[in-house]
């Protein structure tokens, strides 16, 4: 497990955006089949934007965004390397 | 064969209006209006045109909902609801083979489908389920407490959402369509309303079994987003529409008459009407936007599981069942006491009860409170023409 998806274990967490221990789960792990809701997916959003200091754009904020912290972690890493770009 | 808008057109005018007085006065099922909907072959009409239906599109739907609303609200409103379960199967089915015959039966024998969504021990949260469906090889069994099964009592099948397992979250959910012989119905509670009275959105105990072939192969969370909420939202809004129109349709013709009588002065509520036409111009051009919208955005699983759009569909829930009602208040100051009568061409007190289920049918402070959440998400205003 590298470093970005523990902290986004972290955040999932500290959200209480889950109903299971985040780090119980495999990075593949589907989160809307362990009781994501649409609803606490915004939480979980404002959660990385605080920790990483990204915005997500519109064009993000998509169900497939969030269903597994691999694809969060892609997210996340391609917000920091356009952060990082500009 | 006649365009459906024209069947429907029919139905409303001959059938539906003419018992609307009856099934609203006593609470009871529309059986003639059904019994003519489905003689128009009219229940099946969003079935694709290779398992034998129309074809219809989401906007010839709702123009359905809106035809029939102007004379039996009750009528489009279940009308509505089935066309909701019927997208459902049609949009997610065609990958299982059970579901494409069922497509086949919806139109060779116009069977009439409810919905068990909500359930007693969720607060309304019709995104949660308390049921699971229970497999045991390749049978299922169901039980539900369904606070609401809108017409259940007469519908030929039901689709009720339930956990997807005895051990799934409860986010995690399936839809299963069962059919008559499937399942059985104890009543919980009746339906003695304001309006919307025809309904007969009764609450029932639900117990079901079936083969799990009957199970939708897509997840409920996927099919909500995609299909359920935006036909659920547009069909609903086209049904409002419906009524507010005929409400000002009778507006426009007390005025009429009045001017009629008195030749070269205007009448007094003539002013009140042209701002009541204006309303009503709003209302339908944010549906016929919005339905477009939804049509061009159909194939895209992307887009129509984005937040923007889910934001725009709530939209025009909240906003068209708040419109209707103050249509129709306009129309009853239009009218005064005409249209307060109960009886008579310029009433408009069984629209404005009817309309009034609107703001309460997935309440509209769950809705803003939902949309109030996905605005601390998105961004970006979309521009004019997107």
């Amino acid at each position: 497990m590298n470093e970005l998806s523990q902290q986004i274990r972290l955040v999932l967490n500290e959200g209480g955006t889950l109903p299971v221990d985040a780090t119980t789960l495999n990075d593949s792990d589907d989160l809307y089949a362990v009781g994501l809701t649409s609803h606490a997916t915004v939480n979980l959003m404002l959660g990385l934007e605080e920790r990483f200091d990204v915005e997500f754009p519109d064009r993000l904020l998509r169900r497939r965004t969030f269903e597994s912290i691999d694809a969060i972690s892609a997210a996340v890493n391609e917000l920091l390397a356009t952060k990082k770009a500009a | 064969m006649t365009s459906t808008l024209a069947r429907a057109r029919c139905v409303g005018s001959e059938v539906a209006a003419r018992y609307a007085e009856s099934v609203d006065r006593d609470a009871r099922f529309p059986h003639e209006a059904f019994g003519a909907l489905k003689e128009a072959k009219l229940l099946g009409v969003m079935v694709p045109r290779a398992h034998g239906g129309d074809g219809a599109s989401i906007a010839d739907i709702v123009a359905i909902c809106h035809a029939l609303g102007q004379h039996c609200a009750s009528t489009a409103m279940i009308y509505a609801m089935h066309q909701i379960q019927v997208a459902c199967v049609v949009r997610h089915g065609e990958a299982s083979a059970w579901h494409r015959g069922l497509m086949e039966r919806l139109v060779g024998e116009q069977l009439l489908l409810a919905s068990a969504t909500t359930e007693a021990g969720v607060g309304g949260d019709v995104r949660s389920s308390v049921c699971a469906v229970e497999r045991d090889c390749a049978r299922f069994t169901l039980q539900k407490n369904a606070s609401v099964i809108s017409y259940g009592a007469d519908a030929d099948g039901i689709l009720a959402t339930a956990r997807r397992a005895p051990d799934a979250p409860a986010s995690d959910q399936s839809i299963v369509v069962v059919l008559k012989g499937d399942y059985t119905l104890d009543r919980t509670s009746g339906w003695d309303t304001m309006g919307m009275r025809g309904t007969c959105s009764e609450g029932f105990v639900l117990r079901a079994s079936g083969d799990v072939a009957q199970i939708l192969p897509a997840s409920y969370a996927d099919i909500s987003a995609q299909t359920m909420l935006p036909t659920t939202h547009l069909t609903w809004a086209g049904v409002w529409l419906g009524i507010a129109s005929d409400a000002v349709a009778r507006a426009r013709a007390f005025i009429r008459a009045e001017a009629r009588r008195k030749p070269g002065t205007t009448p007094s509520g003539a002013v009140r009407l042209a701002e009541t036409v204006n309303l009503l111009q709003l209302m339908r051009a944010n549906i016929v936007a919005a339905t477009r919208d939804y049509q061009r955005a159909m194939d895209s699983a992307e887009t129509l599981t984005a937040l923007a759009f889910a934001v725009a569909m709530n939209n025009i829930k909240t906003g068209s069942s708040e419109m209707a009602t103050r249509v129709i208040n306009h129309a009853l100051l239009v009218c005064g006491l005409a249209g307060y009568r109960s009886d008579g061409p310029y009433s408009v007190t069984r629209h404005l009860r009817d309309a009034h289920s609107a703001a309460v049918m997935i309440n509209n402070d769950r809705i803003l409170a939902n949309t109030a959440g996905l605005l601390l998400a998105l961004k970006d205003e979309p521009e004019i023409f997107a």
